[in-house]
């Protein structure tokens, strides 16, 4: 059982760190971003490329993905999500610009990276043995990575002047506005934190399990599940969310093995029994 | 107008395909009609405001409900249609009375995840033959009336395509007649009242529980008759037949068009689909070039492709 809570922890921190930047996008712009684990593909892929094939150190790797990411984000937001919301009659018309997004970014992975799943050579070779769990050193590492990053995250929202005018956007954007702070500026920089986030999860995360092109899609759908479980655009509702889903991943794949691959199909019916009682999630705001 | 164009599309179409021998087109016209009558029910949720990214799911039900009825069964194929959509429009009342109090991008994840319960259901469950699906299930028999045969059976014809795509024609442009009643009918209009401002319209009594539901069950209906139409035409159906991608799909066909026109979701899966086969030429650069052009389309038409045809109509 320890193990399973153990392996729970690991994967909750990876999640909440993906869940994150998707809830802060969603929070400054109202944008649902459907290439969020495009994002993260792409992320794992600039690691793979500098640790894997030019043998520089990982943490340089990590760095790389997180700024390479960060200047996507930015972009997109300045060239595409801001000159939609503007000219679009209805708010919808975001969400089909980050699904052709999405797809962009699947194809541009495709064309640059192939379709062959990659992976890395450890970062920290090595098991951890104790009396109740055991967990190879590399999960460890990233994990503990994770968890730093999440905490740097929630005090840089805190106490940051960025994180500050950010929270205030996300809060009532006129308000904001009116307050002097400058909207499009924080706008872009919440979005390029957010693909950041996504990317350093990805170049994380290749060091275990690998990448491939493929595996964006089925992320995203994880990111959305846990942001419905936490409330979206709510910070402290993403990382719940996260560790939540972790956890259950974890505990299903262990208790439900007999029965097949049903842990998604339990998790899924019961976020339909949840939601139906709290539409918002664990901690969002009502909607609309 | 519509008269004419159904003509065209039953007359026309046919015989510019025998002049030139593409009988290939057959095929692609049936799925432009099939998928934007499952488009269409996507649009009729965009019409009460609420964002579907589920309706993969209902085209999975509705394909296996018929595949199952008629290959273990041997429920004639004409009656397994209307069953089928039946089947998905009370399985999508079960599921909307909880969902349909979500809004905005809680509702669109929701239904987004619908659609990878209905293939995980799909691969677990017994009757659904797991990931090898349901295969070499028979053509549509015939229908008879008095003695009369009203419908041949598909697989004595020698161009079942043809008979497909005159059925998939004749339901297609019995979708969007419907559909363009509804939209004009009073409760169409109650659907946009929703759509604008839902404490509003429950304030000066309209049931917006009852609408919503009954939306989505149409919605869901059509999902489930095109997905079954699919199954027929293909033989087959699997777990995989219906995804995430097709969902997200079917509502950028309705995007494409133009959430305002009731013919949107016809012309956006036309204009797709037909895009997304021309590039087939580029080979490796298709999902590139097709993305970018997208993207370039919602930039310069962020209100869809109608809009650009009509511009008249906005202010109605």
């Amino acid at each position: 059982m320890e193990q399973v809570i153990a392996n729970g922890l690991y994967l909750g921190a990876q999640y909440a760190l993906i869940a994150l930047g998707l809830t802060l996008i969603f929070a400054l712009m109202n944008v649902l971003n459907f290439a969020h684990g495009q994002m993260y593909v792409l992320g794992g892929f600039v690691t793979y490329s500098i640790y894997g094939q030019l043998k520089l150190p990982f943490a340089l790797a990590l760095v790389c993905s997180g700024v390479t990411l960060a200047i996507i984000g930015a972009l997109m937001e300045k060239f595409l999500f801001r000159t939609v919301i503007r000219r679009s009659k209805r708010e919808e018309s975001t969400m089909l610009l980050a699904a052709a997004t999405a797809f962009f970014l699947d194809a541009v992975i495709l064309l640059l990276f192939g379709e062959k799943q990659r992976g890395v050579p450890k970062i920290v070779s090595g098991v951890f043995v104790s009396d109740w769990v055991i967990l190879p050193y590399d999960r460890i590492v990233v994990g503990v990575i994770a968890i730093l990053m999440i905490a740097a995250f929630v005090l840089y929202m805190q106490y940051s002047k960025p994180g500050r005018a950010m929270r205030a956007l996300a809060q009532d954007r006129i308000a904001a506005q009116l307050m002097g702070v400058k909207v499009d500026r924080y706008s872009m920089i919440g979005f390029a934190l957010g693909a950041m986030l996504a990317g350093v999860v990805g170049g994380l995360l290749v060091s275990i399990t690998g990448v491939n092109s493929g595996i964006g899609g089925p992320i995203s759908i994880k990111a959305f599940l846990m942001v419905m479980i936490g409330g979206a655009g709510v910070v402290g509702g993403a990382i719940a969310g996260g560790f939540i889903l972790g956890m259950m991943e974890s505990v299903g794949l262990t208790v439900l093995r007999e029965y097949g691959d049903v842990t998604y199909l339990v998790i899924f019916a019961l976020l339909m029994v949840f939601l139906s009682i709290r539409p918002n999630g664990l901690m969002g705001k009502p909607w609309g | 107008m519509a008269a004419l164009f159904l003509l065209a599309l039953l007359v026309g179409v046919p015989l510019l395909i025998n002049a030139t021998g593409r009988t290939d087109l057959y095929y692609t016209l049936t799925s432009v009609a099939l998928l934007s009558i499952i488009s269409a029910g996507v649009w009729i949720t965009f019409y009460i405001g609420r964002i579907n990214i589920g309706q993969g799911a209902y085209a999975l039900i509705g394909g296996y409900v018929s595949a199952i009825l008629v290959t273990t069964y041997g429920v004639s194929f004409w009656l397994t249609l209307p069953l089928a959509g039946l089947f998905c429009a009370s399985v999508s009342v079960l599921i909307g009375l909880p969902i349909l109090r979500l809004r905005g991008v809680y509702f669109a994840m929701v239904s987004l995840t619908l659609t990878e319960v209905a293939r995980l259901l799909a691969l677990a469950l017994p009757i659904t033959n797991g990931a090898r699906g349901i295969v070499s299930i028979p053509l549509p028999g015939s229908i008879s009336l008095f003695g009369i045969a009203l419908v041949p059976d598909f697989a004595t014809l020698a161009n079942p395509r043809l008979a497909f795509y005159i059925v998939a024609i004749l339901l297609m442009a019995l979708c969007f007649v419907g559909l363009r009643r509804l939209a004009h009918s009073r409760i169409g209009q109650l659907c946009q009242s929703l759509q604008q401002n839902e404490e509003l319209a429950s304030s000066i009594g309209v049931n917006i529980t009852y609408l919503r539901v009954v939306a989505y069950a149409i919605s869901s209906f059509l999902g489930g008759v095109g997905g079954a139409m699919f199954a027929s035409i293909s033989q087959s159906i699997y777990p995989s037949s219906f995804t995430v991608a097709d969902s997200v799909n079917f509502m950028l066909n309705c995007f494409l068009g133009g959430l305002a026109y009731v013919l949107g979701p016809m012309l956006g899966t036309f204009v797709l689909y037909f895009g997304w086969d021309v590039l087939f030429q580029t080979g490796e650069f298709q999902l590139l070039i097709f993305s970018t052009v997208l993207i370039v389309l919602i930039l310069v038409l962020p209100n869809g492709l109608m809009s650009l045809t009509l511009p008249g109509k906005r202010s109605a």
